[in-house]
């Protein structure tokens, strides 16, 4: 009878532990006005979570209590309770914000404000807009030093990746890149910056302590036209020696050796590669297929796709809840 | 003398730097547009109003997205319009502009764009045809200072063969229009449907004088009766005059193509993929009213010479020129593929939008369509066809 009594005592903590261990995956999806929540143990869609309209760049912040929502057509950024699936309020981020960066010290947003070619600095605590800052037309690519002391935001139509001095929000240099830069981050402990061009076919690599370009990675699948081959979102493992690069329309993920610049294997995901998320332990990663609708689950040491998950239409974002 | 050698090392140190950051030397770019309007012509339908600046606003659009870059660069644009009325002096015109700018534009038809171009203060120029389509222009009359962002006529009907085909709607029933220009649409179907195996099977000329808005219900049934069994109606109608009236009007329950239903362009209001839906936005909030062919073709134009400034850090045209048709050089230009230049003509590689009124069908060349050099040049004229000599060398 005790022993009973025990069991089922234990059998209940292990069911209340379940939802809450689990880890997570979540995915924006860009034409269903939607999130996608992908449970890690069973890659399965376990949760579909209405939104703003289109939306794009998603983040949570340090403690994984709250998501920010880049909703670009309501021209506003949603800060969401993961927990419930509620939308608490909505952050000012001035028009059609597509991606953004939270910066280390979890307070303030960077969003890329597309269609206004301007980033716009919001405090997540006051909800008030601290800075607006000019850029070039176009604004997508995020990123932030691990000092937190630079802010990168790419346009496209520019081709630039301008560096902005979060302390002053000036620009305090514009690298050009080659055409469409979508994405960019800060690699080895912020030392490099790497930004990818879409159009360009390229990702080019930046020494950080004085802006200058000093490597660029080039892609070649045999079979799919160079014109075809379009890095866009990227993500490298905890050590900083493997990036996993999406290159969209040629419907691979690219694995790049940091230090050679060199392209180790090609991996074979759905349609319109777009951006990646790894689960907490860095054992599986996760694409964003637009075209295809889907995601595509990479097992990290075999380099080889292993499930495809069915998703909203045009997922875009993707990001780990732990 | 040590002040001098710490004054050399921080010389050197500066110079060593310069690369980190884009260079900062001030550069002015001005840009002419030129053009010489075309005489209004009486069409059956008012309901497409041509745009009074067509064209010119998407040079416009691309103008200040250069000078947004360039602010970053000190690249300063600016941009005169000049517009010729019908009648007007175009040489004239033509020797004012060339003589302030040495980047412009021409929207003008093929005989007025020659005379242009061949001026002897043309040739120190780069002039860029953004209206004409007439294939001669890249062929035996092309110019070695005249560059095409317009798609000639075959690369649409290519682009549109290579869609059809795709769909096995092999079987074609023409319909040509009386113009000239309807003439020279008419051939390049013609061209285009023997290049990808495609046939004409029944070819008609349109010669109503009826008010087709009234009567198209009970004229073009019995005008496409006769047709051989066809799987799409063509129409030939450079003007958009008739074809209007054609679809949902024919005998049998044909798809219409040409220059309406299935129109292949360069640019339309419903291209929305690989971000053109911002560039469509850019546009509306510049001008209130859609971004046309036209208008893309001039902004292309603006935005090849910002590129091109942009990674030269020059304003010489001959400079621009050789980078322009260098393997360098590369234009995102919302279509899902970087743009360039052909070097045996000055065309501009560009896919080719398949679009109806509500929706893209697909973008040419389709997958299957392959080409040695690259796939885009399926559309239009070749090397091996092209009879241009002008940039042999």
């Amino acid at each position: 009878m005790l022993l009973k009594t025990k069991i089922s005592a234990s059998l209940l903590a292990l069911a209340f532990a379940l939802p809450a261990t689990a880890s997570e995956i979540w995915v924006s999806n860009e034409k269903d006005d939607t999130l996608s929540v992908i449970d890690i143990d069973t890659l399965e869609v376990v949760r579909t979570i209405e939104v703003g309209e289109r939306p794009r760049g998603i983040t949570f912040n340090s403690d994984h209590t709250r998501l920010y929502i880049c909703a670009s057509d309501s021209d506003a950024v949603q800060v969401m309770d993961p927990e419930t699936g509620e939308i608490l309020h909505d952050l000012p981020s001035g028009e059609d914000p597509e991606q953004f960066v939270l910066h280390p010290d979890d307070r303030h947003l960077w969003i890329a404000n597309e269609d206004d070619a301007v980033t716009t600095v919001v405090d997540v605590e006051t909800r008030k807009v601290v800075a607006q800052i000019n850029v070039g037309i176009e604004p997508e690519g995020m990123a932030v030093s691990p000092d937190g002391k630079t802010v990168i935001t790419t346009s496209e139509t520019t081709n630039m990746a301008h560096w902005i001095d979060t302390g002053t929000h000036k620009i305090y240099a514009n690298t050009l890149v080659d055409a469409r830069p979508r994405h960019a981050e800060f690699v080895k402990e912020g030392t490099e910056l790497w930004v990818s061009s879409e159009i360009g076919g390229t990702i080019t690599v930046f020494d950080t302590a004085d802006q200058s370009e000093t490597g660029k990675i080039h892609f070649e699948i045999q079979g799919v036209h160079p014109d075809l081959i379009q890095p866009v979102g990227f993500e490298l493992t905890p050590d900083h020696k493997t990036a996993f690069v999406a290159l969209g329309p040629a419907n691979h993920v690219a694995v790049v050796n940091t230090e050679t610049l060199e392209v180790e294997a090609y991996i074979l995901v759905g349609r319109r590669v777009w951006h990646m998320a790894f689960s907490p332990d860095h054992s599986q990663l996760f694409t964003t297929n637009g075209v295809s609708g889907d995601v595509t689950v990479i097992d990290v040491a075999s380099r080889k796709p292993v499930k495809t998950i069915k998703v909203g239409r045009f997922p875009w974002g993707a990001a780990v809840r732990p | 003398m040590m002040t001098r050698t710490w004054c050399v090392i921080g010389l050197m140190a500066f110079v060593s730097a310069m690369p980190a950051s884009v260079r900062a030397e001030e550069i002015d770019i001005s840009i002419g547009y030129l053009r010489l309007e075309t005489p209004s012509r009486p069409v059956l339908s008012g309901l497409d109003p041509i745009p009074p600046a067509r064209g010119i606003e998407g040079a416009e659009l691309a103008l200040k997205d250069n000078q947004t870059t360039g602010g970053f660069l000190g690249h300063h644009y600016t941009m005169d319009v000049v517009s010729v009325p019908p009648e007007g002096d175009v040489t004239a015109a033509a020797q004012a502009m060339l003589a302030g700018h040495d980047l412009v534009l021409l929207d003008m038809d093929d005989e007025a764009l020659l005379q242009v171009a061949d001026l002897p203060v043309a040739q120190a120029a780069l002039v860029f045809n953004v209206s004409e389509k007439t294939p001669a222009l890249r062929s035996a009359d092309c110019r070695a200072n005249l560059f095409h962002t317009v798609p000639e006529l075959g690369m649409e009907a290519d682009a549109l063969m290579q869609v059809l085909m795709g769909k096995r709607w092999t079987k074609l029933a023409l319909i040509e229009g009386p113009s000239a220009e309807d003439a020279a649409l008419a051939q390049s179907y013609r061209d285009a449907a023997w290049k990808f195996g495609l046939k004409i099977v029944s070819e008609a000329s349109w010669t109503f004088d009826t008010d087709l808005r009234r009567a198209a219900a009970r004229e073009v049934p019995l005008f496409t009766q006769d047709f051989k069994a066809h799987d799409v109606v063509l129409v030939a109608d450079a003007h958009d005059d008739f074809a209007r009236y054609i679809e949902h009007n024919t005998w049998e329950p044909r798809p219409v193509a040409g220059a309406v239903g299935l129109v292949a362009e360069a640019w339309a209001p419903v291209v929305e993929q690989w971000g053109a839906a911002q560039l469509q936005s850019r546009f509306e909030d510049l001008t209130q009213r859609d971004m046309t062919a036209e208008d893309y073709a001039a902004w292309a134009a603006v935005r090849v010479i910002g590129e091109a400034v942009t990674r030269t850090g020059s304003a010489e045209p001959d400079v621009l020129r050789d980078y322009i048709l260098s393997d360098g050089f590369e234009l995102a230009a919302f279509q899902g593929r970087p743009l360039s230049f052909r070097t045996w003509n000055g065309q501009m590689r560009q896919p080719i939008p398949v679009v109806n009124a509500h929706a893209q069908v697909a973008s040419a060349p389709p997958d299957g369509f392959e080409h040695a050099r690259n796939p885009l040049d399926t559309l239009g004229l070749d090397q091996m066809e092209s009879d241009c000599h002008a940039f042999e060398n």
